[in-house]
This record gives structure tokens, sequence and C-alpha cells, in this order.
């Protein structure tokens, strides 16, 4: 397990660091001129060379880099142009923000998708089975912002049940808060329902084929424990995987939904950066959305390895 | 679906000669099991409809997407105007018929590049390995630990640029390593059976044992790559047409139109829905027809 470990870490670290060289090389070498590129084509050159001189872009790429990413290890993420003040301080409020939303669709999402994924599972072939997986892939297969309009029209503008945007007022409680949430949490269910359910299917179908089902089946147990008992814990250790993928895609991916419902998440932060083209708060707010989705990556490695006594003892692959 | 094992669907070890009446019998058995799902047709038919919109937009659509436009302003659906008008007094029905034209070309043009320049990565890694293997393997990694949209966003806002032909590149090579994993994986598993040893003692140029020898016998996980790719390329476009890049208005395109109009939604709910639903019947339509297809090809 310690050299499962070992190994896995380094091997998170060393794509984080080619991460941080092709974020680098997107912002600083694509642009061609840093400055230029922020200020547009009828800004005078003084103005741009002041510009790259503030930002340190006149300098050597490798010294560039190489400021940035020292910078970035001490949590230094550099200073958004728009707002004068470090990226960490505009980034954690939307880390937040972004975390909260992912909690409160997960808490609606995985319990649902798992029962639907068991039911497929266990219905395989038949009627309920193809509604429940088609109806999965329909959903996920929409872009998450038309879930979304959709949702907003119907109980938002016609029903009235829900507020229109996801951004409670400040200072308002708790449950106010979740109330604004469920528009796009709901959303979100719907986008990731197929993929979770999907999953939970194929291990249930994979598990109830098990020789070990069959044994139990076998030596007499009712067809409800060897489900409990038997299927249903070796059924859902595949869905660790695919869920901790969907934290990736909730923390950051969100762009059109957050847009969508005025979320101030991670989503939304690097779009409006990108409008504003805030090139040092995009970087920064790109690089943490691939550390949060390496560092989730890793978790579930991790978990799965632990929940798996062929890794946990193997020590390999 | 029943185990109906036909002689000649997929062969193991395709001899590379004298078996095109077997791929061909393949082929037409696939065929034959696709039109048998009812879902694989309907998203079929909904997916020709669109196509057709997008090729004769002048003779489905009843008015022209921009230059009729002196209708009443923000009109709700009526017999006249099914779908409504909009603000600018266009008949939103032949908008949103005329704006499959769009995504039908970027889309497709956007999973092309991605399919093409992935199989060809793909099989470079897969079958020389090594270092080089081991470092794009990496590098995957790191490019596919962003979301689809946020590297888009980076790329776009890096070079200033978002035509609809830029967005098209963009997306294209951000699938490019998602499709070469795929190829790769399947290069791997055929790199060791007897045709390419073979064909690697006779003293063949890689170049050819890649091209004429391992790409005929990948093709399937290829076939499967391009459809599902193509739902995901939809889906992005979309989402980026939303968020304002790409075709930009007065183009009927969809995501512009939502773009343009969701602010407004409430009262003016025709404008944003009806294009909404245009996206969503394509590229739920392509995504039946992928899981059709991937369920046939991996049987």
């Amino acid at each position: 397990m310690t050299r499962f470990l070992i190994k896995r870490i380094g091997l998170a670290l060393i794509t984080l660091i080619l991460l941080s060289i092709i974020v680098f090389a997107v912002s600083s070498v694509l642009p061609g001129n840093v400055g230029r590129a922020v200020l547009g084509p009828f800004a005078s050159q003084e103005s741009v060379d002041q510009l790259n001189e503030q930002l340190g872009a006149d300098r050597p790429l490798v010294t560039q880099y190489w400021d940035w990413a020292s910078g970035a290890v001490q949590g230094d993420l550099g200073e958004s142009l728009t707002k004068q003040v470090p990226a960490w301080d505009i980034l954690r409020p939307a880390l937040f923000n972004s975390f909260k939303l992912a909690l409160v669709a997960f808490l609606i999402c995985v319990p649902l998708s798992l029962l639907g994924g068991v039911i497929a599972g266990l219905r395989y072939g038949k009627a309920t089975d193809k509604g429940i997986t088609t109806a999965g892939l329909s959903f996920s297969a929409m872009p998450d912002f038309v879930t979304g309009i959709v949702l907003i029209l119907i109980f938002a503008v016609w029903l009235g049940w829900l507020p229109v945007t996801a951004q409670a007022e400040d200072g308002a409680n708790a449950l106010t808060q979740v109330k604004y949430l469920l528009l796009p949490a709901f959303t979100l269910t719907l986008v990731l329902f197929g993929y979770i359910a999907r999953v939970t299917r194929a291990g249930m179908i994979e598990a109830l084929d098990s020789d070990y089902a069959r044994t139990a089946y076998l030596k007499g147990l009712p067809s409800s424990a060897v489900v409990r008992k038997h299927v249903l814990r070796n059924a859902l250790v595949p869905t660790i995987a695919v869920i901790a993928v969907q934290v990736g895609y909730l923390v950051g991916g969100l762009v059109a939904v957050e847009f969508l419902f005025n979320y101030q998440g991670m989503g939304l932060l690097t779009y409006e950066a990108a409008r504003n083209k805030d090139l040092p708060l995009l970087t920064a707010g790109v690089l943490v959305i691939g550390t949060v989705y390496l560092v989730v990556m890793l978790l579930a490695d991790i978990l799965y390895a632990a929940l798996n006594p062929r890794i946990r003892f193997g020590g390999g692959e | 679906m029943s185990a109906f094992a036909t002689p000649g669907e997929e062969p193991a070890v395709a001899p590379p000669a004298g078996g095109k009446s077997e791929a061909r019998a393949a082929r037409s058995e696939r065929m034959r099991l696709l039109m048998r799902s009812p879902t694989v047709v309907i998203g079929a038919i909904v997916i020709a409809f669109w196509v057709f919109c997008a090729v004769f937009p002048r003779l489905v659509a009843p008015y022209n997407p921009i230059f009729d436009n002196n209708f009443p302003p923000s009109e709700a659906p009526t017999w006249g105007h099914p779908f409504g008008t909009d603000t600018n007094g266009r008949d939103v029905f032949s908008r949103v018929l005329a704006g499959a034209r769009d995504i039908l070309l970027i889309a497709p043009a956007a999973t092309l590049i991605g399919v093409v320049l992935g199989t060809m990565l793909g099989l470079i890694t897969g079958y020389l390995r090594g270092v080089v293997d081991d470092l794009v393997s990496r590098l995957i990694d790191a490019i596919l630990s962003l979301p689809l949209i946020v590297t888009a966003i980076l790329i776009v806002t890096a070079i200033g640029q978002s035509s609809r032909w830029v967005v098209a590149v963009i997306i294209g090579l951000i699938f490019m390593p998602v499709v070469s994993r795929t190829v790769r994986a399947a290069v791997l598993s055929e790199a060791d059976l007897d045709y390419v040893q073979a064909a690697r003692l006779r003293g063949e140029k890689s170049i050819y044992i890649m091209g004429s020898e391992l790409l005929p016998n990948v093709m399937a996980p290829i076939v499967v790559e391009l459809t599902v790719r193509l739902g995901y390329a939809i889906f992005a476009v979309a989402t980026l047409g939303f968020l304002g890049y790409g075709v930009q208005p007065p183009a009927p395109a969809w995501a512009a139109q939502i773009n343009q109009y969701w602010t407004l939604i409430d009262p003016y709910w025709w404008m944003t829905l009806f294009p909404a639903l245009a996206i969503a019947t394509l590229v739920v339509a392509v995504n039946l027809v992928a899981d059709g297809i991937r369920e046939v090809y991996e049987r």
C-alpha cells in the first residue's frame, strides 16, 4: 500500500507540473505579445510595453515560468489585472461556492443515480432498464445550460416556485442559500444521473453474474440478502471513480451553468476573467481547477485501492 | 441483444488480403442489428431531419431567417408564427430551422479534426511505445485534468479570436488526446499479433505497418469514437456559442439565439426555448445513434 501511495502521489505531482507548464505556455506563448493581447490592437506601443514590464512579460520565458510556478507553490498565484488584488483573494470564495454547489448537487444526485442504476441492473434487459438507461443517456447528452434553461422556465418563470438566480443575498441563512441552489443542483442531477447510473448498472450486472453471487443463491440465501450482502458491495466500488471524475466537472466545468444562474463559482470566475482579458486571473483559475481535479482523482484512487484487496495487498497496478 | 454469433463477425486476425467479403458481411450484419434498435432508428430520423434543414433551409423555412424582419416584434407563438417572433421582428420558426446549418458544419469539422489527428497520434504512440509514448501519455493526463470548456476558453482568450472555424479547430485539438488514448489502447492489443510481426519481419516501414496493417484493424473503436465525439462536439460548440464564442448574431445559430435572448426569458420564453429544444433534440439523437453503434461494435 505504501509503494502504491508513493507511486500515485508521484504520478499526480508530475501531471500537475506538466499541467502548469501547459497552462503557462498557452497563456504566455500563444498570445505572442501578452500586453498587446490584453490591451487590444488600438493601444499605444508605450502602454503595451509598460504592461509587459509590469507583468514581467518582457523577461525570458523560462524565468517567467519559474517565478510564476515558485510563487504558485507558495500560495502566490499572481495578481488580477482588472481588480488589482491577489488572484487567490478572488479564487478562494469562488472555490468555496463551487464546492457548496457540488455538495448540494451530490446530495441529491448520488442517491438517486445509485438507486436508478441498481434498479436498472436488477431489471437488466427489461423495459424498466431500457427506460432508465435511455432517459439517463439522453439527459447526460444534453448540454447542461439547455437543461438549466428548461428547468428555469418551468420552475422559476411558469410555476414561480424557485428563484431564477443561484446567488442568495449576502448574509442569507443556510436554508435560503440551499433554496437558491436547488435549481442548478437539479440541473446537475439530470446531467450526472446518466453517468453514475450507467456505471452502477454495469457493476450490478457484473456482480449478479459472478460466481460468488451464484454461490450465495445456491446455498439458499433469499435474493434480497444476496443483493444486499454480496452484490451491492462489489457493484458500487466502480462508481467511486465516476463520481470523482464528476467532482472535476462540478468545480470549474460549470461555466455555462454558473453563467446561466449567475452563480459566483470557479466556472463563472474563469469566464469573467476570460471576457475581461484578465490573463493572470484566468491562468490562476485554470491551474486551481486542474489541481482540484488531480487531487480528487488521487483521493478516489486511494479510496478505490483501500476497498479493493487485490490492490491493497498486491502493491502494483 | 441476444447472442448472435455470426461467422465473420470481428475477425480476430484479419488476413491482409482476401477478407473483403467477410468484412462486408460483418458490416451488413451490424447495419441489420442497428436498424432493429428503435432508439437508433428514432435518432437517425431526427438527425436526418436536421441535416435536411441544414442543406435546404429555403425549402423548409417559411421566411428568410435574417432579412424577413418586419413582423410585429416579440409576439408569442401563433398559427402564422408557430415559434413566435423575436425582438427584431423575425420569425423564430424559420430561424430555428435555418440555424441547423451552423452547428452541423462546425461540430462535424471539429470531430473530424480530432479523430484524424488523434488516430495518427494513437497509432504512433501505440506502435512505437517507449519514451515518446510515456511522455505523450503524461501530457494527455495533464490536458485531460481540465474540463473541455475551460481549456477552450483559455485558448480562445490567449489567441484573441473565436470565429467559427477557430472554435472547430480548438475543439478538434482538445479531442485529439482523448481519441489517441482510445486508438493507442486498440493498437497495443494488435501490435503483437502475427500479421504485424510478419510485416515487421518482411522489413516493412513503420509508417506502412501503421497505415496499412494496423489502421484497418482498429477501425471499430475509431468509428465508435467518431460518433461519440460528434455528440460531444455539438455539446461543446453549443456551450461555447451560448457563452458568446463562435457564430455571432444575426446569424441564426441556435446557441447564438440563446445567447442573445435568454436574459429575456421572462416573459419572452419562446425566443430561448425553441432553439434550446433544437439543440437538445440534435444532441440526444446523435447520442442515441452513437450508443447503438457502440453496442453493436462492442458485442
